[in-house]
């Protein structure tokens, strides 16, 4: 998995790439924490991410609850069916902000 | 059937991947079947890495097998751990708003969730987890 990051203002954007997984879920939930000491958005970009695991769900709620907790808002877009599968699956939709 | 033997460490995650990846591949699996079929394989073997030898060191065994028309897969999963049957795991509650939400729990539940049968037994000192899922389907 490789995160390619971006800033627009206030905004911060993760651009991921591969699989998250057991092995590479603290490196995202490092690079989604560290957005979140400066921006007011963190876009998490999901375009080239097909393959998603209970490891990388928990850092997709780590993220949320500091988002709520900061008052600032975290969003994912361009989710491929087989991810959202998964965040339906486990009633993320209702609890994550999808566009 | 195939077989992979290896070292229940976290580390070696990405071989086991590789190895179910493989296999599914060899049989035509359709996309998102093999991502389930990895993602289950992984929650598996991420727990036996992570809870099975605590304190020593131990091996984790993968068995696949492809048959029938259509065609279903069968994964087994051994270790030589503490007796565990990760089935009995409560499931989580996936309706409680965000900051009521446990952060963990899933992976079993995931499982239950993606394949089409499910069965633990104890035997001769092994835990073996048995998941069969339509390649297809």
């Amino acid at each position: 998995m490789t995160i390619q990051t971006s800033r627009d203002g206030a905004t911060t954007t993760l651009q991921i790439e591969g699989r998250v997984d057991t092995m590479t879920s603290p490196q995202l939930q490092q690079a989604v924490l560290e957005a979140f000491q400066e921006a007011e958005k963190v876009v998490l970009d999901f375009k080239n991410v097909s393959y998603i695991s209970s490891a990388g769900l928990r850092v997709l709620l780590i993220g949320q609850k500091t988002a709520q907790s900061k008052h600032t808002a975290m969003v994912l877009t361009h989710v491929g069916e087989t991810v959202q599968n998964v965040l339906n699956m486990v009633g993320f939709n209702s609890v994550l902000t999808i566009e | 059937m195939k077989e992979l033997c290896v070292p229940a460490k976290l580390e070696q995650l990405n071989h086991v991947l590789a190895f179910v990846a493989n296999e599914l591949d060899g049989a035509g699996c359709k996309e998102t079947v093999k991502t389930q079929v990895m993602v289950a394989v992984e929650e598996i073997f991420v727990n036996i890495a992570s809870y099975a030898y605590p304190g020593q060191e131990g091996m984790a065994t993968i068995r696949m097998q492809i048959t029938g028309v259509p065609a279903i897969v069968q994964v087994d999963m051994l270790d030589q751990g503490i007796p565990y049957n990760p089935l009995q795991q409560k499931p989580p509650d996936v309706t409680l708003p965000v900051q009521e939400r446990a952060i963990g729990g899933l992976g079993i539940f995931m499982v239950r969730q993606t394949m089409d049968e499910l069965c633990y037994r104890y035997e001769n000192r092994y835990n073996i987890l048995t998941m069969r899922k339509a390649l297809n389907g």
